[in-house]
């Protein structure tokens, strides 16, 4: 947000200047992550999660473009040229695991960076808009990290698309029509492969763009912070450069020290060995997971056993994995306490970290096979799962008594509040 | 867009009624939406299946060296296909079964060919995500009900590839198929 007190962009070079006339670009950039947009002061290290989710995009541009250069949609040398990239194509083995650990990362900081926002209520108003377009990216990260791990065709790509696309064969009457036009055939073949990879190119494009949109919309009212409460006066503020450009430079070095670890020294630790294994259509591996970061959404697809009334189990499983993200657009009606931060909810955050807790069992699970426990444990958490959006959370916020909010954030950084006290006062 | 500030907008704004400017502009967007709609339906038809694909739409297969009791796995659509010769003892432990408790009710009669009951030809794709359940061959797991097991999420087919446990919703499907000959069946 443009507070009052924000510095102004006052280019000192004639060509800054003369620039600044014809095309404010320099400006716009000042405004937006420079020392003209003023940040709350009290951000503490869940809100770097953001930039680094900016970082991880980038970082799967750049990887992703280089390696479509090496790389040829076709199933007779998909895998062939993903080998080749492996062992042929100069720096070609650090640039796919770069990307492949990359998609990894890039789930990593957005789940930080979506439970930071249920923590503290990033998604109230007045930055409702910033919330649907944050799930908006989440949606097409799924599809974009669906179709690249199809990509490679070796027999997880192959099975993953079968599944996935299997899906949409549950709707009824148009399912088995609409999942041979998604795949141009009546099993993944050359024609979905292709189309895949053009839309893994596609993707990470539209997504870039729904950032800015995310980022535009986040800078309408300026960003949370850790009290929840809005920005009282020019105390309760520091600009964003240099202040958080340090900060998030400080946490890119650790995430690169953490994401090198993964590239360099165990960059198959998250993946499956039998996406080595050329794509078969007529063997299907003994036990099929998708990657760990679609695992609770997994096990709740698989949560769906029997017929319920009369929609098929099949079905209710594919609505229920989907209603599990959709759900998100509705959090910002669903929780109606006006206290955003649960540092001042103390039943709410304590149904908060319940709530971790189910979708690390979920994610647990999901990875498993389809078998008892598991099956059970992930209808339980499954159930749960829902109870807390549609029950807990408007239970909660209607009957919650909250903890004294601080007057201001300066208040709760440095005990008193002078400033905004007299600003009070007159 | 209509409310054009032109030069000669004073006299036609004074016009009542339908003025000659509207029905240029209903023209011109109603052109520009069929040719839009138009342009449309080959982009989203292009990602149906293909000619080549629509090609493979048959096979032919020689059952001559397939025992009572074994099974193959033939490719149809480069998708594959079960083919199993039934024994007379699953062929009575497939009509025993109560077909109205089942999920997708089928007789065994109802799933094979008159006069080629031994003959069990089903797709071997699970009806639940598509995966290949497993059993066709000697030593692979076959399930509660001696059929198929589909090993990615649990589905169970009993003899006449019947659906009985696990998620998915139908019977494993029977393509359209014809004997060419007491040895040789033709697939789609």
């Amino acid at each position: 947000m443009s507070f009052p007190w924000a510095n102004e962009y006052k280019p000192s070079h004639p060509l800054m200047q003369w620039m600044d006339e014809k095309l404010p670009l320099p400006r716009l950039v000042y405004n937006a992550v420079g020392g003209g947009y003023e940040v709350p002061r009290n951000l503490n290290y869940m809100y770097n999660f953001g930039f680094l989710a900016g970082l991880c995009l980038m970082i799967q541009i750049i990887t992703g473009v280089v390696l479509a250069m090496h790389y040829a949609p076709n199933t007779l040398v998909a895998f062939d040229s993903t080998e080749h990239i492996m062992r042929d194509v100069n720096w070609g083995w650090m640039l796919r695991y770069g990307h492949a650990n990359g998609a990894s990362a890039f789930f990593v900081v957005v789940y930080a960076h979506i439970f930071r926002g249920f923590y503290y209520g990033s998604y109230k108003a007045p930055r409702e808009m910033v919330w649907l377009l944050g799930v908006v990216i989440f949606l097409l990260m799924m599809a974009t990290a669906f179709m690249g791990y199809v990509l490679p065709w070796g027999q997880m790509s192959f099975w993953g698309a079968q599944v996935i696309t299997g899906l949409f064969s549950a709707i009824p009457l148009v399912g088995d029509p609409l999942r041979e036009w998604l795949l141009g055939g009546f099993a993944p073949d050359n024609a979905a492969l292709n189309r895949f990879f053009s839309l893994h190119f596609l993707l990470p494009f539209v997504i870039l763009g729904v950032v800015i949109l995310h980022i535009w919309a986040l800078h309408i009212n300026g960003s949370t912070n850790p009290t929840g409460v809005e920005v009282k006066s020019k105390s309760d503020t520091v600009p964003f450069h240099p202040y958080y450009t340090a900060k998030d430079g400080w946490t890119v070095g650790l995430f690169m020290l953490i994401y090198s670890a993964f590239v360099f020294f165990m960059p198959n630790a998250l993946g499956h060995p039998d996406n080595y294994i050329p794509a078969n259509p007529m063997q299907t591996p003994a036990h099929i997971v998708p990657e760990w970061y679609f695992w609770p959404f997994y096990a709740i697809l698989r949560a769906f056993t029997v017929d319920f009334l009369i929609v098929p189990a099949k079905l209710m499983g594919v609505l229920a994995m989907f209603s599990a993200i959709l759900v998100w657009f509705f959090l910002p009606w669903l929780d109606k306490s006006p206290v955003r931060s649960a540092k001042y909810r103390p039943l709410y955050r304590k149904f908060f970290w319940v709530l971790v807790l189910d979708v690390a069992i979920l994610a647990y699970c999901g990875g498993a096979p389809a078998e008892e426990p598991f099956v059970m444990i992930s209808q339980i958490a499954s159930l749960y799962y829902f109870l807390h959006f549609f029950v807990i959370v408007p239970i909660v916020s209607s009957i919650e008594r909250p903890d004294p909010l601080p007057f201001s954030i300066t208040e709760s950084v440095l005990g008193h509040d002078g400033q905004a006290a007299l600003g009070a006062k007159a | 867009m209509a409310e054009d500030a032109g030069i000669d907008t004073p006299t036609l704004a004074a016009e009542e009624g339908v003025r000659r400017r509207d029905f240029i502009n209903i023209a011109a967007v109603s052109a520009a939406g069929v040719g839009g709609l138009a342009t449309l339906y080959p982009l989203i038809s292009q990602m149906s299946a293909s000619e080549d694909v629509l090609a493979l739409s048959s096979t032919e297969v020689d059952l001559s060296a397939i025992e009572p009791g074994q099974a193959i796995k033939a490719i149809f659509r480069k998708q594959p296909v079960f083919i199993r010769n039934l024994t007379p003892a699953e062929i009575a432990e497939a009509d025993k079964v109560d077909v109205a408790s089942l999920r997708d009710p089928q007789t065994l009669a109802e799933r094979t060919q008159e006069g080629h009951e031994n003959w069990l030809i089903t797709m071997g794709v699970c009806t639940h995500l598509g995966c290949v359940p497993s059993g066709v061959a000697e030593g692979e797991v076959k399930g509660e009900f001696g059929g198929y097991f589909c090993p990615c999420h649990g589905s169970h087919y009993d003899v006449a590839a019947r659906i009985r446990k696990g998620p998915a919703p139908l019977n494993l499907q029977v393509p359209e198929y014809e004997f060419l000959s007491d040895t040789v069946v033709k697939i789609g």
